[in-house]
């Protein structure tokens, strides 16, 4: 293993690390913009032009506020839990190819941090460990609020893995890789997945919804039925740990969902990488946009949805596809 | 150096894991630090390059474990300590050390005896998700269908525990029997 690989590995872990801390920040600026509009009002506005301030204003309040840990609460479990889920989003972020590799310096960067040729696998294996957090949070509370938002974290989970697991199977069969990069290149030769496989892009499309707890499955801490859910009994920067890490995988699969399904940066030509970035702005805003025009489901909606609903039609189309392929 | 460092880092965290699984009397702590064991097993795969079965490690425990958290979510308070019953200690201890002593010998027999030889060795070029898919679908065909059956089996067992009236059997009633079961279902729900 030679020095240039590891210093360059290290660089792309702390720019990483770096720039979806700082988006995950925007991101919740966007959101509350986004959302402003939708609704006819006019967001932040008092912090900085536009409100654009209002990201530093929250992260001063946040890293300052007194971090409490209350009595009756497992400690050690209690303060675990919320870096669970910022740093296992992170983790996530390893095996995904942001951009298509450039020449910098007469030096080639691919950045990517690690391609695995299981990319896609351990992308939603790390991303579901994520769960943990909420589910530990909760459970570890001592407050019935934060108990019922574990217990539907716990059924959350269950419940969408499955379909996640199920839809990306037929763009695998047809791939034949599990690696991000396998799959783009594929797209290049062979046109987008989603032309092909427009099923498992709308499944998989429903699952990150749940993945990430958006808005039409945000029951884990649903504000009008349960406070905050897992957030209740937090203060301060642990409980931004918990929002930097929903910020960050709405992020990370917002690149992900592109990446197999829409054709991910192309040739790596610039236009490539700007596409993809474009296609990501695009699922991130419709993460906000279904916020706004969305009710919730109910937890059992949510399970009744995912089990007797999509799985079948996960499982029809990967029979399907099976077919095809055979004859 | 750096597949020592992380071997050594993983095996210490394994160890202390299982450790605290095993000895705490608190069902959250003795079901984080199972979790946690189980994914830092993944490493292991990784260390080897055995990519494939490190994530599906990751993949299966997490929601294993997951569906033992519901299971101690119902059945205690995760917030206090439970209180156990021990029984005969050298009993336990006895037969612990047995079960160790044995994994450790059935482990160890092969690479003293050096006959370790793979039955399917390592293809270059040729990624360990297909070898494993290759593997499963030869020689451990029957083994892979035997399994999947029997998940069939206990997925049908489940759902006839869990379910409502599944003693009763709508295609060997006659039309009266059947209303007479629908009419009892509205009285309930009126």
């Amino acid at each position: 293993m030679d020095n240039a690989y590891l210093i360059e590995t290290i660089i792309k872990v702390v720019v990483i690390l770096l720039v979806f801390s700082a988006l995950a920040g925007i991101g919740t600026y966007f959101e509350r913009k986004v959302l402003a509009f939708m609704q006819r009002r006019l967001g932040p506005m008092n912090v900085g032009p536009f409100g654009l301030l209002q990201v530093g204003a929250d992260g001063i309040k946040l890293f300052t506020k007194e971090d409490i840990i209350p009595t009756n609460v497992v400690g050690p479990i209690f303060k675990i839990a919320p870096v669970i889920t910022a740093a296992t989003a992170f983790m996530a972020a390893a095996a995904i190819p942001f951009l298509p590799s450039f020449e910098l310096f007469g030096y080639e960067v691919h950045p990517i941090v690690a391609d695995i040729n299981i990319g896609i696998l351990y992308v939603l294996g790390v991303m579901a460990v994520g769960l943990f957090g909420p589910l530990l949070g909760g459970m570890a509370s001592a407050n019935k609020f934060s108990l019922l938002s574990a217990a539907r974290a716990a059924a959350v989970f269950i419940s969408y893995e499955v379909v996640t697991g199920l839809s990306i199977l037929a763009p695998i069969m047809m791939v034949g890789s599990l690696s991000l990069i396998d799959f783009n290149n594929y797209q290049i030769e062979n046109g987008w997945i989603v032309f092909s496989q427009p099923v498992a892009f709308v499944l998989f499309w429903i699952a990150a919804f749940a993945e990430t707890g958006r808005t039409p499955f945000h029951l884990i801490a649903n504000d009008h039925e349960i406070i905050d859910g897992f957030g209740t009994e937090y203060s301060g920067m642990r409980w931004g740990l918990f929002f930097i890490g929903e910020y960050a995988n709405m992020f990370f699969i917002s690149f992900v969902i592109p990446i197999i399904f829409l054709g991910g940066f192309g040739d790596g030509s610039v236009l490539g990488a700007l596409a993809l970035l474009g296609k990501m702005a695009f699922f991130f805003f419709f993460f906000l946009w279904t916020r706004a025009a969305w009710p919730d489901v109910r937890p059992d909606q949510l399970m009744w949805l995912c089990w007797k609903v999509l799985m079948p039609v996960a499982v029809i189309n990967v029979v399907i596809t099976g077919l095809v392929m055979m004859f | 150096m750096f597949e020592a460092v992380a071997f050594y880092l993983f095996a210490f965290l394994t160890i202390a894991m299982f450790y605290i699984t095993v000895t705490t009397a608190q069902a959250l702590y003795a079901l984080t630090a199972l979790a946690a064991g189980m994914i830092f097993i993944s490493a292991f795969f990784f260390i080897l390059g055995a990519d494939f079965l490190g994530a599906v490690q990751i993949i299966v425990y997490t929601g294993a474990v997951m569906a033992l958290y519901a299971f101690g979510m119902m059945f205690f308070d995760t917030t206090r300590d439970v209180k156990e019953k021990n029984g005969n200690k050298f009993i336990v201890v006895g037969l612990a050390t047995l079960a160790a002593v044995m994994v450790v010998a059935i482990f160890v027999a092969p690479i003293v005896s050096t006959n370790m030889q793979a039955f399917y060795p390592m293809v270059e070029g040729v990624g360990n998700t297909q070898m494993v898919g290759v593997v499963l679908f030869t020689k451990y065909l029957i083994p892979f269908e035997v399994a999947a059956v029997m998940l069939l089996v206990a997925m049908v067992a489940g759902i006839v525990l869990a379910g409502k009236k599944m003693d009763l059997s709508l295609t060997q009633m006659n039309a009266e029997q059947i209303k007479e079961i629908e009419d009892k279902d509205k009285k309930v729900l009126s």
